[in-house]
């Protein structure tokens, strides 16, 4: 017997007419970038050139230094977005979207000419920025990795800073007193695990709010590594807080490639490392049944649960592996630059880790990809303060957090969270 | 395989929902449990399923006693469940949820979706059910979602199927088509267990019918029983299953909804340029599967949707752009489609649930203070009135039965000077006793002159009350048809076909 019959057919989606709610957010902000560099350009003018250097010395392929004189490329600059400005009013009057590509070449080229007048008279080592960035970004993307994790499977991981922290001390401590670096990567994750399972213990066992078991427990590990810093680490730096470093490895060809290698091959084992870990993450959570079932525990945990899957379990073991690499990450603050360790040094690299998973929204490649930008952020600030650029350096400090607010708000309202994230399951 | 359940008992603290339940369901056969909201028919199937664990009783499988821990274990037993709020992930593909807990893998420990997508084709061809594997469960409508829980119950070789309220969010069309399923599966010999509360599909597909009342086992009937002896074992008493009302009265035009448009957040027209009036002393229903825009309409009219065209009108004011609270002054009184999100406070006692929508002024605020005893006197008459089984005025409206919970709201919004009465699925989740109560009071309104609009996505409340009936689908309305029109057409117009010319009178002759 077909059941088929009806002339309606029933299994096409359903489709309701759509119109577009029109957002002026884009030409907006387009336009208030256009208006600040025109500003820059207007009352900031300095007559110079400046130089963009593509290649070290010391490398194979060399590329020349690019010279463009400020003025004219920052006129240039202004007319080109006041053009993209007026592309987005018409595409918006239209009732289209402004289409994300739109807002990237916005982007580069306001940063091509905001850095054009930063720099006038000086060089910028183009390199050297971007080099610095993806290091910068390498707790942020630990941190998101935890963090996406943590969410697809059902538990908002606000303790990614603290566990970055944790990670961070116990690599220092560990690394000095056996000389070992590699054995302070491993201390480094049990400590990310520990934390990952009081949060874990607290959130999904006694449905304690998330949130608060979170930041509590940040808190908690800034007084403890202040306090073990200052009573022990200080009195004792020379045997526990004197890390030995992982060495940068460039890796044969692919560190030669112009551009690309000094800035992705030519870094330490925790970077390749990560590289593998955001590989891994992406094809374990959409392509292997540990991440259809993490996700199904973070979507509906319900439905998890009637078919077998043990919902809770499922949490807390995911939760622990989020600690693990946030606590990873936590290395770069110290062996992985050869640092000692210091008070509250993360300086709120997890909660900006946090706000990479929901520009991210919620996909390792993404959220990577927001990293790198607040890196770049970071990293921008440093350099331009070093070529002493007439911006104040206060206003370059804040720099990062203002990117990461502005892509926050932003984006949030279009990306959808996992259903069940942040909600407990509580069985009746 | 023969399912048989000997004494099961549940407790929860003191409440026993399960009390010592025998059932025996053979092979071949469609077993029906009929009972009210609340008998104990979920709790029992989910003793079953393992979802709970039973505190008495056992469970045997041709013969041999069951332990289930969890719902893995029911399933590999040879059990499956077609859930009532179905259990699928709306961000994954149909193959993604059918494979979920049973997943095989290729090398490297990659998923074999192909596998999933080849087993989902193969059941869904057998049964010549039509499900596409790759598309996301958002996408699907409700009654194919349905086939996906069914093929996920098929895909663990389930020998008993339990259908816990399948009908609930389907159209009659679907529902009809649900039933051929049903029957076509017991005629491969699984054992089915059908739960409903609707008599109609009892009757209809039903091989033996067991009925459940307050945690017991009430009788067992014979599917050529008639109606109001199957209502008489389930609720304990006979009851009136139709509203007696008569011709309506009517009066001028007083509500007129003219090309209304209701935009949701990602630009959806979920209610699509909509015109229709009611008239004073006229209940007109809103008809149509739950999603249709009957809940952004009923949302529009009280100003809670924040995107709208067009206009509404109310005896010559216009509403459209107001908010709420001049909205509600204007004597407009709303009973909301979901009580426990929009309607009660659950933690409030039945008294200040009774004046949550006019704690501004007189005379239950006097300048900055309560009248607490006015409040107390107002709630002791409402609740004799409108006759709310309560231990007293200060129970917080949380623990009160559905059915109680939903007078509370009707005694509230019915005590306010009215101008327009909107009612949206009044007696969801309610038992059949205070639907009867709901439906007179509801009628007594509509006598007393005032505009009344109801919807409902039950075609039985829609019979029962309508004096036309506006059927949406997709955001549009399909048609108005006068009341009395057959459940068919009506059917059929809920799946988007335009009524037969003759029922379309209906609509010019009330305007005109």
């Amino acid at each position: 017997m077909s059941i088929a019959a009806h002339p309606h057919a029933l299994d096409e989606p359903v489709v309701l007419e759509k119109t577009v709610v029109v957002s002026w957010k884009a030409p907006i902000a387009y336009a208030v970038f256009t208006v600040l560099l025109l500003l820059l350009v207007l009352f900031g003018s300095r007559d110079a050139s400046t130089t963009f250097r593509l290649s070290a010395a010391t490398d194979a392929v060399k590329l020349g230094d690019v010279t463009v004189p400020a003025v004219l490329t920052g006129w240039v600059t202004v007319i080109l977005l006041a053009i993209l400005t007026v592309y987005s009013v018409i595409l918006v009057q239209a009732k289209r979207r402004v289409p994300l590509w739109l807002t990237v070449v916005f982007a580069l080229v306001f940063m091509f000419g905001f850095l054009t007048w930063a720099a006038a008279g000086s060089t910028i080592p183009v390199t050297g920025l971007l080099f610095g960035a993806v290091s910068l970004a390498v707790p942020l993307i630990y941190g998101s990795l935890a963090g996406v994790i943590g969410e697809r499977v059902g538990v908002v991981n606000i303790a990614i800073e603290g566990q970055l922290l944790a990670g961070a001390f116990s690599a220092a401590v560990v690394a000095s007193i056996t000389r070992q670096p590699w054995l302070g990567l491993v201390a480094a994750m049990i400590a990310g695990v520990l934390v990952a399972f009081v949060l874990a213990a607290f959130s999904i066992k006694y449905f304690v709010d998330q949130v608060i078991v979170g930041v509590v427990l940040n808190v908690l590990v800034v007084g403890l590594t202040s306090f073990f810093y200052s009573q022990v680490l200080v009195a004792n730096a020379a045997t526990l807080n004197t890390p030995p470093r992982f060495d940068r490895i460039p890796l044969p060809l692919l560190s030669d490639i112009p551009i690309i290698g000094p800035v992705l091959f030519r870094q330490t084992v925790i970077v390749y490392l990560m590289y593998i870990a955001v590989a891994l993450v992406y094809i374990g959570l959409f392509h292997t049944k540990w991440g259809l079932r993490l996700r199904a525990v973070g979507e509906h945990p319900q439905a998890a649960d009637t078919v077998g899957i043990k919902v809770n379990r499922t949490r807390f073991w995911n939760v622990a592996l989020a600690g693990a690499i946030a606590g990873l990450g936590g290395t770069f603050f110290t062996i992985g630059s050869g640092i000692a360790f210091n008070k509250e040094m993360t300086a709120g690299a997890g909660y900006i880790a946090l706000a990479a998973v929901i520009f991210g929204q919620w996909d390792p490649i993404k959220a990577t990809l927001a990293a790198l930008l607040f890196g770049f952020a970071s990293n921008l600030q440093n350099t331009l303060s070093v070529i002493g650029s007439p911006v104040p350096s206060e206003f370059m400090l804040m720099l990062p957090y203002v990117v990461t607010i502005l892509a926050v708000a932003g984006f949030v309202g279009k990306s959808r969270a996992p259903a069940a994230s942040g909600r407990p399951y509580i069985k009746s | 395989m023969k399912l048989e359940l000997r004494g099961i008992t549940k407790r929860f603290g003191s409440l026993v929902a399960n009390d010592h339940i025998d059932l025996t369901v053979e092979p071949g056969e469609i077993h029906c449990l009929l009972g009210e909201n609340g008998a104990g028919k979920s709790t029992l199937m989910n003793v079953l399923y393992g979802l709970y664990q039973a505190d008495e009783g056992e469970i045997l499988l041709d013969a041999a006693v069951q332990h289930f821990a969890g719902p893995g274990d029911a399933m590999s037993a040879g059990i499956g469940m077609v859930h009532q709020h179905f259990m699928l992930i709306p961000v994954f593909t149909v193959a993604e949820n059918v494979m979920l807990g049973h997943e095989s893998t290729k090398a490297g420990g990659l998923l074999d979706v192909a596998a999933a997508r080849a087993r989902v084709k193969e059941i869904s061809d057998r049964f010549g059910f039509d499900v596409d594997p790759d598309a996301l469960i958002e996408d699907l409508p409700v009654g194919v979602q349905q086939r996906v829980e069914i093929i996920k119950a098929l895909s663990q070789e389930a020998q008993v199927l339990v259908f816990d309220e399948p009908t609930a969010v389907l159209t009659p069309q679907e529902t009809d088509e649900l039933m051929g399923i049903m029957r076509q599966l017991r005629d491969t010999g699984k054992a089915i267990v059908f739960i409903t509360h609707k008599l109609r599909e009892v009757r209809e597909v039903a091989d033996r019918i067991t009925v459940m009342r307050l945690g017991k086992v009430v009788g067992e009937a014979q599917p050529t029983a008639s109606n109001a002896e199957l209502a008489s074992l389930m609720v304990g008493r006979a009851v009136e299953l139709t509203v007696h009302k008569e011709a309506p009265t009517l009066h001028d035009e007083a509500l007129v909804v003219t090309g209304l448009t209701v935009v949701d957040a990602i630009g959806q027209l979920v209610v699509n340029d909509v015109s229709f009036s009611v008239r004073g002393g006229e209940i007109l229903a809103i008809a149509g599967v739950q999603g249709n825009g009957q809940t952004e309409l009923t949302e529009a009219i009280l100003g809670m949707q924040p995107r709208v065209e067009g206009s509404i009108v109310l005896d010559g004011k216009e509403l459209a752009g107001r908010s709420i609270r001049r909205i509600l002054d204007d004597g407009v009184g709303f009973i909301p489609e979901d009580r426990n999100e929009d309607g009660l406070v659950g933690e409030f006692t039945i008294a200040e649930n009774l004046m949550l929508d006019r704690s501004t002024t007189k005379p239950f605020v006097k300048g900055a203070n309560l009248q607490l005893r006015y409040l107390a006197d107002f709630a002791r008459e409402k609740v004799k009135e409108f006759d709310v089984r309560t231990p007293s005025i200060e129970t917080k409206v949380g623990r009160l039965s559905g059915g109680n919970q939903q007078k509370v709201v009707l005694a509230r919004e019915l005590s306010r000077d009215l101008r327009l009465f909107v009612a949206a699925q009044p007696t969801r989740g309610v038992d059949v006793g205070s639907i009867e109560f709901i439906h007179k009071r509801i009628v007594a309104t509509r006598d007393a002159g005032i505009p009344v609009v109801v919807v409902s996505t039950e075609l039985d409340e829609v019979e029962a009350l309508a004096d036309r009936i506006l059927v949406m689908y997709r955001g549009k309305i399909v048609g108005i048809v006068p009341g009395g029109t057959p459940r068919d057409v009506l059917g059929l117009m809920m799946a988007g076909e335009a009524p037969p010319a003759e029922d379309a009178v209906a609509t010019e002759g009330v305007v005109a």
